[in-house]
């Protein structure tokens, strides 16, 4: 039995409300990523440098991909009058498909540049990354691991709440070997004159990254859910199919639990950021808190229930349990984020 | 046409600061003597307002608005003491129940007094032989004529004693499966023939209450919805009881759903952080920030399981996975209290009661009331596999026979 997961069940959308055009767009994107990157495809990227195929991700940006949170004066432009709405979308069908590709730190630098970015800057860079010909990674802090570092033309640089822009030519890479069979990281190095300054504080940037990130946990989790449900209903155990057992019936209704709850906090915090909230960082790092430590439980909890199979490199389910726990400890754990959440509360530490 | 949403608050605003008390935890303890008369009177006032019954129908008293302005309203009113009690189970399960099953006599008999704060309304539902198999109910009601006659006992019955009316599940007919032979009377609560025992909760309160019905009689006139189809009325009554005790249900005025103060735990957890120093702890602060995140996250799914449930999206009994977070928050949110509390859960001076280590501790001790009351955390789990997962249903022994012939506890 090969127990692959192409056959792929319609996946819920973070939102249960779409407008007619934020359906139409998430199916485009759950039609092309079904033809594109196949498990099987995702698969075959293991062995490659960048794990993602050039050609592939310049054909998502002719979809949109990299469109939503450039204004249209840039050459962008969103469906909604928020682009983060619609490209929650595109990250959750990512999650569902463990699909390639640099969309966090792309969307993230894109959105910089369209908002804080000199002309010079805007001209430099935009039409590239709108079109897939360039990428750009998101240096946040000083040591992190840099998602896309060894892949990006250009790096936004944030430490300390202050912005600069980067060519790759200036910084000095060292590619890293990585968790998630396709999600490439790396250690930047940059000293502290190269590039030119821009805007922002990393504030909004750690709010986008953080919501593509639980929208894509939320696609990751809600697919090994589905599927998960349906292995139970198929597979039977002393007469009867698992899924007729109680105990694992209540395992399952507390994981659907989780699993909207997890939804309804993603959709709360793509929202808090397109309506400018004023508590948007706490909404933010409450969606990360929530999914991140609770979505490596269901799905782990979903390796359990498939038995001896489920621990295989052969079956998918890893790949899922791969970028969840990735997701989990890029852009803040759930813990440091409490931390973020507790300074609101009782003050700074 | 309704009056503009601004200007309906801005009225709100006013007349809640001229007309009522504001909350504090002395005014709203749930054991206090004497609290019931008080919300009887409160809710008198915001009858007289004309803010009562925001969302019930305007041909029985209410106003028949759209929810956006009771929520309005509650937003208004959380810095007052509301009555609370009336929000569960009065309004928002057995009136709300009565609207959609009740006759026009019967709405106009009981929804206007109900609004007016006359009436309190209990659910005469489990029984000591058992909760979670409501179906399985034993109480008798024999037709004789016009009347039924009522033979029996209820128990767990929350705020008994202190109410006027209950909805009361009785078996009419023993010679059918058990959903088919069951009615859901109208049933005044004080009159010969009922004997009402109150029972001391583990916090002390005497909420709980045990009903003996020796030959009560009950109009034919009575009776909610069909005789011997009372299921299918107590299935409804069922999913207003998860709606509102999920935080979804329309007809709730107020922030709070009852004399529960769980809603209130998150301040006390702040305040006892405070109260002990703790603000530097980094464990502390950890856990301020967990139950933090579980009340953002509740706020979040209630709003999506709602708007899912309206729009057809979701499954109705989706109300069962609001009601399973909510109590197992309850589980989580008391155990964080109880660990940054320490020992001032333990023990309290005597001259400051409602500090925040004996609410946080007696919370603890009653925190399974709420993974009971209203359907058990099992049942939920049990709804949300089977009727919102398509799940197969648990093996039962007593589906498709004469209910005469069930084995039951006992023997
Ligand atoms: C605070 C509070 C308020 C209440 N208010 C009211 C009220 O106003 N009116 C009223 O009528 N009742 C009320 N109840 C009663 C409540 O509805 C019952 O306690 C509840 O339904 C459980 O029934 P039981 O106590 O008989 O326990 P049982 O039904 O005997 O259950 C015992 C245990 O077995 C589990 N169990 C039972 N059946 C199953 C199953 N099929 N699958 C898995 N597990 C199962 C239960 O979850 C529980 O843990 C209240 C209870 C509480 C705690």
């Amino acid at each position: 039995m090969t127990p692959l997961l192409d056959d792929r069940v319609a996946c819920a959308a973070v939102e249960l409300d779409l407008t007619e055009d934020q359906a139409f767009f998430a199916q485009t994107t759950r039609k092309f990523l079904a033809a594109e990157c196949s498990i099987t495809a995702v698969r075959a990227l293991e062995s490659s440098d960048d794990g993602f195929d050039r050609d592939y991700w310049r054909r998502g940006c002719e979809l949109g991909w990299t469109s939503m949170l450039v204004s249209e004066a840039d050459g962008g432009g969103s469906l909604s009058d928020h682009g983060i709405l619609d490209l929650v979308l595109v990250a959750e069908e990512m999650g569902a498909a463990v699909a390639p590709g640099p969309l966090v730190p792309v969307s993230v630098v894109a959105s910089t540049i369209s908002a804080h970015g000199s002309p010079a800057q805007k001209r430099t860079w935009l039409p590239g990354l709108l079109s897939g010909e360039l990428i750009a990674a998101w240096v946040s802090g000083d040591g992190a691991i840099v998602e896309a570092g060894a892949q990006a033309d250009v790096f936004l640089v944030t430490v300390d709440g202050e912005q600069r822009i980067v060519a790759a030519a200036d910084a000095t890479i060292s590619p890293l070997v990585g968790l998630d069979l396709v999600r490439r990281f790396a250690r930047v190095e940059i000293s502290a004159d190269a590039g030119e300054p821009i805007g922002g504080d990393g504030e909004r940037e750690l709010q986008i990254a953080v919501a593509l990130q639980s929208a894509e946990t939320c696609g990751a989790m809600q697919r090994i859910f589905d599927v998960t449900l349906e292995y139970m209903a198929d597979r039977y155990s002393f007469g009867r199919p698992l899924s007729s057992y109680q105990a694992l019936k209540h395992r399952v209704a507390d994981n659907k639990m989780h699993l909207e709850a997890s939804h309804a906090i993603a959709t709360a915090a793509a929202r808090a950021i397109a309506e400018d909230a004023p508590d948007a960082n706490e909404v933010v790092s409450a969606a990360k808190s929530y999914i991140g430590a609770i979505a490596t439980e269901l799905i782990q909890d979903c390796v359990q229930l498939h038995g001896g199979i489920g621990v295989t490199w052969e079956h998918d389910l890893h790949l899922y349990l791969r970028r969840a726990t990735v997701n989990r400890a890029t852009y803040g754990t759930p813990t440091e984020h409490r931390e973020r959440i507790a300074a609101t509360i009782v003050g700074a530490a | 046409m309704s009056e503009p949403i601004e200007e309906f608050r801005g009225r709100a605003r006013a007349w809640l600061n001229q007309n009522m008390p504001p909350l504090s935890p002395a005014a709203w303890d749930r054991r206090a003597e004497g609290r019931r008369a008080v919300e009887r009177d409160l809710q008198r006032r915001v009858w007289d307002g004309g803010f009562a019954g925001i969302c019930f129908p305007a041909e029985y008293g209410g106003l028949g608005l759209a929810p956006e302005y009771q929520d309005v309203f509650s937003d208004e009113s959380a810095p007052y003491d509301m009555p609370f009690t009336f929000n569960l189970p009065t309004f928002s399960i057995l009136a709300a129940t009565l609207v959609d099953f009740g006759t026009h006599e019967q709405k106009l008999r009981h929804l206007p007094a109900i609004l007016k704060g006359d009436e309190l309304w209990v659910q005469f539902l489990s029984e000591p032989s058992g909760g979670s198999d409501l179906a399985g109910c034993l109480t008798r009601a024999d037709r004789d004529g016009d009347v039924f006659v009522l033979n029996g006992s209820k128990i767990w019955s929350s705020g008994a004693a202190e109410s006027d009316y209950a909805m009361c599940l009785a078996r009419t007919n023993w010679d059918v499966p058990k959903h088919r032979g069951l009615t859901i009377f109208i049933l005044k609560i004080h009159q010969p023939g009922v004997k009402v025992e109150q029972i001391r909760q583990v916090d002390g309160s005497m909420e709980f209450c045990q009903e003996f019905f020796d030959d009560v009689v009950v109009p034919v006139t009575d009776v909610v919805g069909e005789i011997d189809d009372g299921w299918t009325v107590a299935t409804r009554l069922l999913t207003h009881e998860r709606s509102a005790v999920g935080g979804h249900s329309k007809y709730i005025s107020g922030r709070s759903i009852g004399h529960d103060p769980s809603n209130d735990d998150d301040n006390t957890i702040v305040q006892l952080v405070r109260d002990l120093g703790l603000e530097q702890d980094r464990h502390a602060r950890q856990l301020v920030a967990e139950a933090q995140v579980r009340q953002m996250v509740s706020r979040a799914l209630i709003d999506r399981v709602s708007r899912g449930i309206a729009a057809g999206a979701a499954s109705p009994a989706s109300g069962a996975i609001l009601k399973l977070f909510l109590a197992t928050g309850v589980m989580r949110r008391t155990e964080i209290g109880l660990d940054i509390a320490g020992e001032v859960a333990a023990a309290w001076p005597v001259q400051e009661p409602h500090t925040p280590g004996q609410i946080m501790s007696e919370m603890s001790l009653w925190r399974q009331g709420i993974s009971l009351g209203g359907g058990s955390n099992e049942i939920q789990r049990n709804i949300i596999s089977e009727r919102v997962l398509g799940m197969p249903r648990e093996y039962a022994a007593d589906r498709e026979i004469p209910y005469r012939d069930v084995k039951r506890t006992g023997g």
